[in-house]
C-alpha cells in the first residue's frame, strides 16, 4: 500500500486542482450533500491514504465490471478507479494462476483488517459450494476468508447483493448473496443488473471520503442512491397522473413517450438513481429509450412475473381458474341446497300438528 | 418478506385465492339458496309472474312514495357510495389492466381526475352513512359487528386506493400492497357477509315481484 | 332433530327466498317508516325485520358458515322460550301482516311473508296471544270466532228475508256461487248479507248460503297455524264440493280472501275443484257483463280505504275504483292509496287481541293522518275488520263524523228497491 494520499496520486497522474475540486462538487451531488460540502470533500480526500481494495468475483457476468470500466472518456468512475489500489480482480489484473492467488493472501495480510472488500456475483452453497470455485477454493470460503480481514465489504451488483441471476428459482446452486454468508462485517449492496457505475464509484467515494458507510435503509442500500423509486423521479411520471399510457411498443402513446406502465414498467417499485443520474454519462436510462424498467436492482427481480405485464394485473392468468372457482361453488352450492331441501323436509315429516288442546296447555 | 415480495405474493397467490373464495363463494351463495327451493304454490295464479319478478328487480332501484328522510337518506347516500365505487372500481385504467387479464376485454377508462372525484364522493357517503348508523335509533338498534366490520372493509380499498394514485409520504409498493391486501380482504369476506346482497339483492327481488305477480299485486 | 318446536317449525319454513332475504339484507332500517308501529311509535322495537330477529338467527345458525361456526364454539345460543315470550309482542301485537314493509325494501326482501312464517313457530311452541288462542278454538268448537253459531245465521236470514221480502238462497245443490260470511256480517253488519242478495238477484245470479257452514274468516291464519287453519278451512271445501258450486265467495274480509284464495289450495296441499272470488271481483265482473244494474249515485264525498290482504296482498286494486266510479259521484284517493295504502291497524289477529289495543289505536294516528285532509263523509272499506278498526278509531280520535261503510252496501243504495216483486221462497 502506497503512503500517498489519493489527492497525490490524482495529482501524480495529471488531474489538476481544478479538475480535482469539480471532482469533489461532482462527488458532493452524488453522495446527496450540498455544493458547499465540496472542499471538506477535497479536504478529506486529500489527507486519505491510497487504500487497499479486493475484488471479488463469483457467479456473475462480468457485467458489474464492464459497466465500471467501459466509460469511454476520462470521468469520475476512472478517478476514483485509478485513486485505489485494486490489488486482486480476476478480470483486470495481469497476474494469473498462482500468482494471482499470491497477490491476494500478500494483500491480506498487508492490510489486514484495513482493506475494503468487492463481490460481484452470488455464492453457491449448495454441496458445499462446489459449483464455483477459484484456484480449487470455493466461493463459500474465500469469501469467509477475505471477509475476516476486511474494514468494510461492499456487494456490487444484484447478484452478491440479493443473489440475482443465480438465486433466481429454481436456484440450482444455492446461491445466495453476501449478507447471507457475512453477518459481522458492515454491507453495503449496490444493486443493479449492473449497477449504474457513477452509484458504485458513488458508495466508493464516500467510503474514502469519510472512512465510514453511507446511511442505509434495510436492504443495506445507500439511501442517497436508492431512496426513491424510478417511477418518483421519472420524466414521464405526469403521463401517468394522467392516465396516459402507451399500449403496444410502437403505437401513438409510444412514439409520444407517454408512461410505459402498461407495458409493465416496474418503475413504481424500483429503487434505483436511473431516472436522475443516468447511463452512459448521462445519456440516457432505459425508459427513456422507450423500454419499461426490469426492475433489475430489486431482491428476486427474475422471478417477480412476466417483464412485459403491468404491475396491477394479476401475476398469474386467473382466467381458468375463475371459471373453475365458478363451477366448483356451482356444485358445492347445488349439493348444499339439494341438502337443505332435505333437512326442511326431514323436519316437515317430523312435524308435531298443532292442536287446540296443545295450545291451551302452553304459556 | 419484503414489501416487493408482499406485492408479489398479493398479486400472485394472494389474488388468485381471494378470486377464488370471492367467486364460489358468491356464486355457492346464490346456488345455494335456489336450488334449495320452495314448496310449489298450488293456488292458482292472476297473471303469469315471472316477468313480475324481472320487473321488481328494475322497480326496486327506483325511489318509491312516501318515503322519510331515513329512507331518502338511506337511498341517496347508497346510490352515490355506489356509483362513486363502481366508477372506481370499473372505470381506472390499471382496474381496466386486471378485468382485462381475466376476461379478455376492455373498455375505455375514465381520466384520473374523475375516478378521483368518484373515489372521494363515495369514501364521503360512506362516512356519512357510518355516521347515519351511529346516529339513526332504527339503524343503529339493527346494527351489528358485522355491519362495522362491512363497513371498515369497504372503506379500506376506497382509501388505500386514493392513497395509491396520490402518494404522500408513502412508497409505492406500500401503498400497492396495502390496496392490494384490502381489496383481498374484502372479496374474501364478501360472501360470508351481508355483503352477499351484492348478488342475493336481484334474487331477493326477483322473489319479491314473483310472490307479489303471482297474486296480481305489483310489488 | 331440535327439541325446541319453534326452532323445528321455522327449519321447517325457512325456504330458499327466506334464506335469499336474510342474506341480502343491510340492516338500513328502510322497512321501519313503511310500519305504522314505527311511524306512529318512533321506536325501533318497531323496526319490521327486526321482529323476525329469531327466526335470522335460526337460519344464520343452521344454513350459513359462520353462524354453524358460532354455535358449534358456544358464542352463539340456540333460540330458547325466554326469547320466544319477548318476541311474541312482537309478532302479533305490532304487526298486521299487512305487508307494507314487503314494498319498500331496497333488497326486495318480503319481510311479510317471513312473518306469516314467523308465526307458524310461535304458535307451534305456543308463544301466542290467548285472544288469539280462543278465537281459534270458538271455530272449532262453535264455528265461529265470535261465536256466532248457524242458529243465529238462521235467525238473521229469517229476519232479512221478512225485512226486504227477498228470499235468501240456502243449501242449494249446484248453485253458480256460494256465498261465505264473516261473522262480522252476521252479528253487526247484516245489511251485507241483504245488499248481496238485491245485487245478486237484479243479475240473475245463482247463489246460495250454506246453513251448516258460513263462517269464511280462518282466525288460525292469523296465529300462524297452518294445522289449525287447514282444519277450518276443510269444512268450507268440504261444503262447497257437496253443494257442487261454481265459484265460492269470500266476503268482504281481507284475511279470508287471503285463507280461501292464495292460502287454501296450499294448506289443504290440493287444488280446488272450485274458484275463489272475493265478493269484489264478483261484482267487478257482472259491472263488466253490464248485470250491475243501478240507478242513482252517492252524492257525498267518500274515500276507499284498501284492505291489506286484498290490495297489497290479494292483487284486487281495479275493481273497488271501478265499481265506486259507477256509484259515487265524489270519490276521491287518498295519498298512498291501492298497493302502498297504510293499514287500520286491526288486521293480522291485532284486531281481537285485546293486550294490543293501546297500541293499535295509536298506530291509528296514521290513518288519521291520511284520512284528516280528505274532508270525507264516507269512508268505504270492503273488509269488516277493516270496518271495526276504522270505527273503532275514528271515534278514538273524535272523528265520528266520518261514516265508515261496505263497498257492497254502497252499491246496493244505488238500486231501487220499490220495484221489488219476488215473493217469498222462490
Amino acid at each position: 500500500m502506497s503512503n500517498l494520499t489519493i489527492a497525490e496520486i490524482l495529482r501524480n497522474q495529471g488531474v489538476s486542482r481544478r479538475a480535482f475540486l469539480k471532482f469533489c462538487v461532482t462527488m458532493a451531488g452524488l453522495m446527496s450533500l450540498p455544493p458547499s460540502m465540496a472542499p471538506a470533500i477535497a479536504k478529506a480526500l486529500g489527507q486519505t491514504r491510497r487504500p487497499s481494495v479486493i475484488w471479488l468475483s463469483f457467479q456473475e457476468c462480468t457485467g458489474c465490471t464492464e459497466s465500471l470500466t467501459r466509460s469511454n472518456k476520462p470521468s469520475v468512475e476512472n478517478l476514483i478507479l485509478n485513486a485505489v489500489s485494486l490489488d486482486y480482480h480476476h478480470t483486470l489484473q495481469a497476474a494469473a494462476g498462482t500468482a494471482a492467488e499470491q497477490a491476494r493472501t500478500k494483500a491480506m495480510a498487508e492490510a489486514y483488517g484495513k482493506y475494503l472488500l468487492i463481490v460481484d456475483g452470488a455464492i453457491p452453497t449448495k454441496d458445499g459450494g462446489v459449483y464455483s470455485t477459484i484456484a480449487g477454493i470455493t466461493n463459500m470460503q474465500m469469501l469467509s476468508e477475505v471477509a475476516a480481514g476486511a474494514a468494510a465489504i461492499v456487494a456490487v451488483g444484484t447478484c452478491a447483493a440479493f443473489g440475482g441471476l443465480p438465486h433466481a428459482s429454481p436456484n440450482p446452486t444455492g446461491a445466495v448473496p453476501v449478507t447471507h454468508l457475512v453477518k459481522n462485517k458492515p454491507i453495503i449492496n449496490v444493486p443493479g443488473c449492473p449497477p449504474i457505475p457513477v452509484v458504485i464509484t458513488g458508495v466508493l467515494a464516500h467510503y474514502l471520503t469519510f472512512g465510514t458507510i453511507p446511511p442505509l435503509d434495510k436492504l443495506h442500500r445507500p439511501i442517497s442512491f436508492y431512496g426513491d423509486t424510478i417511477h418518483d423521479r421519472c420524466y414521464r411520471r405526469p403521463f401517468y397522473d394522467q392516465g396516459k399510457f402507451a399500449k403496444t411498443f410502437d403505437d401513438e402513446g409510444a412514439r409520444k413517450g407517454w408512461c410505459l406502465y402498461e407495458l409493465g414498467c416496474r418503475g413504481p417499485v424500483t429503487h434505483n438513481a436511473c431516472a436522475t443520474s443516468k447511463w452512459n454519462n448521462g445519456v440516457s436510462f432505459p425508459i427513456q429509450s422507450g423500454h419499461p424498467c426490469l426492475g433489475c436492482s430489486e431482491p428476486d427481480f427474475w422471478d417477480m412475473g412476466r417483464f412485459y405485464q403491468p404491475l396491477a394485473q394479476p401475476g398469474t392468468p386467473l382466467s381458468k381458474i375463475a371459471l373453475a372457482a365458478v363451477a366448483g361453488g356451482a356444485a358445492i352450492g347445488g349439493a348444499y341446497g339439494v341438502y337443505d331441501r332435505h333437512k326442511r323436509n326431514k323436519h316437515l315429516q317430523t312435524h308435531e300438528k298443532v292442536t287446540v288442546a296443545a295450545l291451551e296447555e302452553k304459556p | 418478506m419484503s414489501g416487493l415480495e408482499w406485492l408479489m405474493w398479493l398479486r400472485g397467490p394472494g389474488l388468485k385465492w381471494a378470486l377464488v373464495i370471492f367467486l364460489a363463494g358468491l356464486v355457492y351463495r346464490v346456488i345455494r339458496i335456489i336450488s334449495s327451493g320452495k314448496s310449489r304454490d298450488l293456488s292458482v295464479p292472476r297473471q303469469p309472474y315471472l316477468m313480475q319478478g324481472l320487473l321488481c328487480i328494475v322497480r326496486r332501484s327506483i325511489f318509491h312514495p312516501g318515503m322519510t328522510h331515513r329512507g331518502y337518506f338511506t337511498l341517496i347516500s347508497g346510490y352515490t357510495f355506489h356509483i362513486g365505487l363502481l366508477l372506481a372500481v370499473f372505470f381506472l385504467q390499471q382496474h381496466i389492466l386486471v378485468f382485462k387479464s381475466i376476461l379478455h376485454v376492455s373498455w375505455p377508462a375514465l381520466p384520473p381526475f374523475a375516478v378521483d372525484v368518484a373515489t372521494l364522493v363515495s369514501i364521503t357517503a360512506l362516512f356519512a352513512i357510518l355516521i347515519h348508523r351511529i346516529l339513526d335509533p332504527v339503524v343503529r338498534a339493527l346494527t351489528n359487528y358485522q355491519d362495522i366490520l362491512a363497513w371498515i372493509l369497504t372503506v379500506l380499498p376506497l382509501l388505500t386506493g386514493f392513497a395509491l394514485m396520490h402518494p404522500m409520504g408513502i412508497s409505492y409498493t406500500a401503498a400497492m400492497v396495502l390496496h392490494l391486501a384490502s381489496v383481498e380482504m374484502l372479496l374474501v369476506v364478501i360472501p360470508f357477509t351481508k355483503l352477499t346482497h351484492m348478488v342475493t339483492l336481484f334474487v331477493s327481488r326477483w322473489y319479491n315481484g314473483a310472490l307479489g305477480g303471482y297474486r296480481g299485486v305489483k310489488t | 332433530m331440535n327439541t325446541n318446536p319453534a326452532v323445528h317449525t321455522l327449519i321447517e319454513q325457512i325456504d330458499s327466498p327466506v334464506a335469499s332475504f336474510f342474506s341480502s339484507c343491510t340492516h338500513c332500517g328502510m322497512c321501519a317508516d313503511a310500519c305504522m308501529f314505527y311511524t306512529e311509535t318512533q321506536n325501533p322495537l318497531y323496526t319490521p325485520i327486526r321482529k323476525l330477529e329469531l327466526m335470522r338467527k335460526v337460519w344464520w345458525q343452521e344454513y350459513t358458515f359462520w353462524g354453524k361456526v358460532f354455535k358449534a364454539l358456544g358464542l352463539s345460543r340456540a333460540v330458547n322460550d325466554e326469547d320466544l315470550r319477548r318476541w311474541e309482542p312482537l309478532v302479533y301485537d305490532s304487526c298486521t301482516l299487512c305487508g307494507r314493509c314487503s314494498l319498500v325494501c331496497p333488497m326486495g326482501n318480503d319481510i311479510v311473508y317471513m312473518l306469516r312464517k314467523m308465526r307458524e313457530a310461535m304458535a307451534a311452541s305456543g308463544y301466542v296471544p290467548s285472544d288469539l288462542k280462543h278465537s281459534v278454538k270458538n271455530t272449532l268448537d262453535k264455528g265461529s270466532p265470535m261465536g256466532v253459531t248457524p242458529q243465529t245465521l238462521k235467525a238473521q236470514v229469517v229476519h232479512i228475508e221478512r225485512e226486504t221480502g227477498r228470499s235468501i238462497p240456502q243449501d242449494q245443490k249446484g248453485a253458480q256461487y256460494l256465498l261465505l260470511l264473516s261473522s262480522a256480517e252476521v252479528a253487526q253488519f247484516p245489511e251485507f248479507l241483504s245488499s248481496v242478495a238485491l245485487i245478486f238477484q237484479r243479475a240473475g245470479v245463482s247463489w246460495t248460503l250454506s246453513s251448516t257452514c258460513f263462517e269464511a274468516t280462518n282466525a288460525a291464519l292469523h296465529m300462524g297455524s297452518s294445522d289449525l287453519a287447514a282444519q277450518i278451512l276443510q269444512r268450507i271445501v268440504a261444503e262447497a264440493e257437496r253443494l257442487q258450486v261454481q265459484t265460492v265467495i269470500s266476503p268482504e274480509c281481507g284475511h279470508a280472501y287471503m285463507a280461501l284464495r292464495w292460502e287454501g289450495p296450499n294448506l289443504l296441499g290440493r287444488s280446488f275443484p272450485f274458484e275463489v272470488k272475493h265478493i269484489l271481483e264478483v261484482l267487478s265482473q257482472l259491472q263488466d257483463e253490464g248485470k250491475l244494474l243501478t240507478h242513482t249515485r252517492e252524492s257525498g264525498r267518500l274515500t276507499f280505504h284498501d284492505p291489506c290482504q286484498l290490495a297489497r296482498r290479494g292483487g284486487i286494486n281495479q275493481e273497488p275504483r271501478k265499481l265506486l266510479q259507477q256509484v259515487a259521484e265524489n270519490f276521491v284517493e287518498m295519498e298512498d292509496h291501492g298497493t302502498f295504502n297504510w293499514c287500520c291497524g286491526g288486521g293480522g289477529g291485532v284486531g281481537v287481541n285485546e293486550r294490543a289495543k293501546t297500541l293499535r289505536l295509536v298506530a291509528f294516528n296514521r290513518k288519521r293522518k291520511q284520512l284528516e285532509p280528505m274532508n270525507v263523509d264516507r269512508v268505504v272499506t270492503a273488509c269488516s275488520n277493516c270496518r271495526n278498526m276504522l270505527e273503532d278509531g275514528l271515534e278514538y280520535y273524535h272523528m265520528d263524523n266520518i261514516q265508515v261503510t261496505g263497498l257492497t252496501e254502497i252499491i246496493a243504495a244505488q238500486i231501487k228497491r220499490d220495484d221489488v216483486t219476488v215473493t217469498r221462497g222462490e
